[in-house]
């Protein structure tokens, strides 16, 4: 057994045991150990990453000296080991681009705690990515959920509490339908082992009995996690929560918090119940039909808002209904489109909400759009910044956007009917991005008038802020490479969905 | 401007008027049009009081949402829906259940061989009499380290809500709790005498026995932590705050979650990579026994009683 | 829906209408702190779910007192197990839904959080 293949678990570990390492420090040093345990995971999930593309299949670790399914164990694959290094990347440089707002927002001795649910962030996340057993997967959604609701709250105004406060109600009713579905599968199959569910399960299928059960914990798990990642009519608590708290909580709750619930639904689909039985119930087409009607309610009430942060939130819910729309669509090409479109998403907002705090900076901390007019000439960096990731969000070819939305027509190419429903919500989606993304990119590229200046208005330079330019940059440059070069990425998600099953 | 013609020339020609007339500098119509002449615009103060007035009418409107008719028909409509969802969700689970295996029968698909080999082999592979403290602490451990985290965790956004760290809140709490809890009281202080040594030593049996018989670290632990409970309401903060502070807390639940971890780490390296654990079984019945299930108990315990008397302590006064 | 099995299978239902139930409360009820009691009820509720699946009729508690290790005289260890778990994820949240509600009623003297979005705006405004 190779070395290797001990740093996923490695990985889980090093970064549960930095949770309660960083209580006993204070802010500056629980900064530096949070740092540096992204820095090692990434390295030491890069390396894994390598041995499984050479070795070409996946393979299990036994957590414990029992075999599965009496122990636990994890299983690694392209994907996963993929997954984990795109996570650390964009939690790397989500939490470097924001830590001036995060000393000035947050309370002296309270740093050191937000360190801990970042710690804890990682972990769980990992956890999702790797596990082969679905108890543990709800235990690690359960720790998932509580930090993100101390990201969201650790900046203490009445609305972030508020926010969090509603953040908890949809998600504890979300986690609520999880477990009794997980409890309805595991009383007609009998295991909570993925790959011996998925046996049971064919052969319930094949022989009829128990089918209204399997329907109904399939319903209760899809809808569980649905809510919990902020699929269309649940969605409500997002606006707040996204627009209210912290810099790098924004950055991090939109681009990995949503993502590992989805990543958790798709491995449900593919190593629990089985592709085929998925694609011939009724579940996906309800996803579908939901995911369409985010895309559009998502930008529509996008466009009517007046603060810059609500709005990228807004524009979250939308892209959120683009990757249920890919599940929805129920092919293979369909999930490999909504998985790239996870990453590129991923990317993208963390650059939004970065660059948004870039610019509202220059404009004297308000996030109102009359206070924004030439902040892309007061802090250039972040005008740019902001430029390019609304050029990708809009689809424009050369940024990532356009590789996601070419994916998602060319997955919904051959079905009767869907294929027309996605291709026109795909167009309206688009031009609905466009007037308000345009329009944002328009007002900050306008030159304030004399009188309509602002007292706060100043001139950033690129130095004064080294964190946020510096992560501006590495996510400017990931966009790009993800447009440009995005063949290897599909082939790799390709190879990981094959090994996935 | 022109570069090649002096400004004043350039103020005459013909394209530097027409591109003023395009910018709206030059009036088309002064000097071309009669026109009256129009009153200066003045300030009236019963039209700007109407003004503000008419705005602030709008803003109450706005908000009144006890008397806004499509708020409350919006509210009526998701109520019924809800409702109806309701209802919906749990006749659909009525049909599942009705559909499901029969209750209590031995052949029911749950009890296979997993539940088989950990009642028949429990005893000599985790050295536990409880199996299922054998099971939650040895074969599915992973399980029970991210849970032991979800308490942690739970107590770290407790913290960020309610801990009073600056001066005020501190003494806001201590107000606060000095007006509305009971001082000295002698019902009080007379039961807590007698009863909080056995409480103590109760809990502590059930963590230690937690492989011999029901019980465990949660149980014990929470036992220990009403214990300190019982301590603090009867004799009040000065007395606790001698052995238990905040500093207390940290360094036990750091500690005893760190040896966890280390201990399971162990524990999962040597059992992935096949190599035998160092760590004996024991003799089953005794105390020492079970290999590492009797440290975890303890650790739990101690993370669990730590827990309930923070919660307690939060709740009531933002401090130790 | 067949009811006699349904009646067979009474304890399992008792558990998914006090599901509903508990769902229905989070759902709907204004005041915050009902709301948290219907948590507990749905968490509850589930955990009943679970821990019956464990049950088979006539046999003991799986303690292996006295040694005896047939598989025919305990029920199954398993859900007993992953109710642990779940209790513990219960009173976490429940008691970090309660401290939010501490926080939201110190600051604006009121449970409902519809009341509170409206102060909330008309702050902002």
């Amino acid at each position: 057994m190779a070395f290797v293949q001990n740093f996923p678990f490695m990985s889980i570990i090093l970064s549960l045991f930095s949770g309660p390492l960083c209580s006993v420090l204070d802010g500056k040093w629980a900064k530096k150990v949070n740092t540096a345990v992204i820095v090692i995971i990434g390295l030491m999930s890069s390396c894994v990453l390598g041995y499984v593309s050479g070795q070409g299949e996946p393979f299990i670790y036994r957590m414990g000296h029992f075999p599965a399914p009496w122990g636990n164990e994890i299983r690694v694959g392209v994907l996963e080991a993929f997954m984990a290094v795109f996570f650390c990347v964009i939690m790397l440089l989500s939490m470097a681009g924001g830590v001036r707002e995060r000393l000035l927002q947050i309370e002296e001795s309270k740093q050191n705690l937000y360190y801990i649910m970042v710690n804890l962030l990682l972990c769980s996340l990992l956890a999702l990515i790797y596990t082969n057993d679905l108890f543990t997967a709800y235990v690690f959604v359960e720790i998932n959920t509580i930090s993100a609701c101390g990201l969201i709250m650790i900046r203490q105004n009445g609305r972030t509490i508020e926010a969090a406060a509603r953040y908890m109600i949809m998600s504890l009713l979300g986690s609520g339908l999880l477990l009794l579905g997980i409890c309805f599968l595991y009383s007609v199959t009998g295991h909570l082992l993925m790959s011996n569910i998925r046996q049971q399960v064919e052969m319930l299928a094949a022989s009829g009995e128990y089918r209204i059960p399997l329907m109904v914990s399939l319903v209760l798990m899809s809808v569980g996690l649905a809510i919990k990642s902020a699929l269309y009519p649940f969605h409500t608590w997002l606006p707040d929560a996204y627009g209210y708290s912290t810099v790098s909580s924004a950055a991090i709750l939109s681009s990995l918090v949503s993502k590992g619930y989805i990543f958790l639904l798709i491995k449900i689909f593919y190593r629990v119940i089985g592709f085929e039985i998925i694609c011939s119930s009724k579940v996906i087409h309800i996803l579908f039909v939901f995911g369409v009607m985010g895309m559009i309610m998502g930008s529509v009430s996008a466009i009517k808002e007046e603060s810059i942060r609500r709005m990228i939130a807004y524009s979250s819910v939308a892209q959120i209904g683009y990757i249920y729309m890919g599940l929805g669509l129920g092919t293979e090409i369909g999930v490999v489109a909504s998985i790239y479109h996870v990453l590129s998403h991923a990317a993208t907002k963390s650059l939004l909400f970065i660059a948004a705090s870039g610019l509202t900076d220059a404009s004297g901390d308000s996030v109102r759009y009359e206070e924004l007019h030439g902040a892309g000439f007061r802090h250039r960096l972040a005008g740019a910044a902001f430029t390019v990731g609304a050029l990708s969000m809009v689809g424009l070819p050369m940024f990532s956007g356009f590789i996601s939305k070419l994916l998602f027509a060319q997955a919904a190419m051959g079905h009767e009917y869907k294929m027309l429903i996605t291709l026109i919500a795909l167009a309206v989606s688009t031009i609905l991005n466009a007037v308000y993304f345009m329009k944002t990119v328009i007002r900050i590229y306008t030159p304030a008038s004399r009188d309509g200046e602002s007292k706060g208005n100043r001139i950033i330079h690129m130095k004064e802020q080294p964190g946020k330019s510096a992560a501006l940059i590495c996510f400017v440059i990931l966009n790009l490479i993800l447009g440009l070069n995005s063949e290897p990425v599909i082939h790799m998600i390709e190879a990981g969905l094959e090994m996935f099953r | 401007m022109s570069r090649k013609v002096p400004q004043e020339k350039y103020e005459n020609t013909f394209s530097y008027k027409f591109k003023r007339w395009l910018e709206g500098y030059k009036d088309p119509f002064l000097d071309t049009l009669e026109m009256k002449s129009q009153k200066a615009f003045h300030e009236d103060e019963e039209i700007t009081r109407l003004h503000d007035e008419d705005k602030e009418q709008h803003l109450r409107q706005l908000y009144d949402i006890e008397h806004n008719a499509e708020v409350r028909i919006f509210a009526g409509i998701y109520k019924v829906f809800s409702v109806l969802f309701c209802i919906f969700l749990v006749m659909m689970l009525l049909i599942a259940v009705s559909a499901l295996p029969p209750f209590g029968e031995a052949g029911n698909p749950v009890n296979n061989e997993v539940s088989e080999r950990y009642i028949e082999n429990g005893l000599q592979e985790t050295g536990a009499v409880n199996i299922v403290t054998g099971m939650i602490l040895d074969y599915r451990a992973f399980d029970t380290l991210g849970e032991s985290h979800v308490l942690f965790i739970a107590t770290c956004t407790v913290l960020i809500l309610l801990r009073a760290d600056t001066k005020r809140d501190r003494e806001y709490g201590e107000a606060n709790d000095r007006s509305h809890e009971p001082k000295n009281d002698v019902i009080l202080q007379t039961a807590a005498r007698i009863l909080v040594p056995p409480i103590f030593i109760f809990g502590i049996y059930v963590i230690l026995a937690g492989h011999l018989g029901p019980g465990g670290g949660f149980s014990g632990g929470a036992v220990i932590g009403a214990g300190l409970i019982l301590y603090l309401n009867a004799f009040g903060f000065a007395k606790t705050e001698k052995f238990f502070t905040a500093k207390t807390y940290r360094r036990m639940s750091f500690g005893a979650l760190a040896c966890y971890s280390i201990a399971k780490s162990y524990s999962f390296y040597t059992g992935a990579n096949h190599i035998e654990s160092i760590i004996p079984l024991g003799n089953p019945g005794a105390i020492l026994s079970s290999g590492l299930i009797l440290l975890l108990n303890i650790c739990v315990g101690i993370v669990v009683a730590g827990t309930m008397y923070t919660f307690y302590v939060m709740f009531r006064k933002g401090g130790y | 829906m067949n009811v006699n099995h349904l009646l067979h299978n009474y304890p399992e239902a008792v558990a998914v209408i006090l599901f509903g139930i508990g769902f229905s409360n989070l759902l709907l009820q204004k005041n915050l702190i009902k709301k948290i009691v219907g948590l507990n009820i749905m968490d509850t509720a589930t955990y009943l779910f679970l821990a019956l699946k464990g049950y088979i009729d006539g046999r003991k508690a799986p303690v292996a007192a006295d040694g005896i290790q047939n598989v025919e005289a305990y029920i199954n260890p398993i859900p007993s197990g992953l109710v642990l778990t779940g209790i513990v994820v219960s009173v976490s949240v429940t008691a970090l839904m309660l401290s939010l509600t501490i926080r939201l009623y110190r600051r604006y003297h009121t449970l409902d959080l519809d009341k509170i979005s409206i102060l909330l705006r008309k702050e902002g405004k």
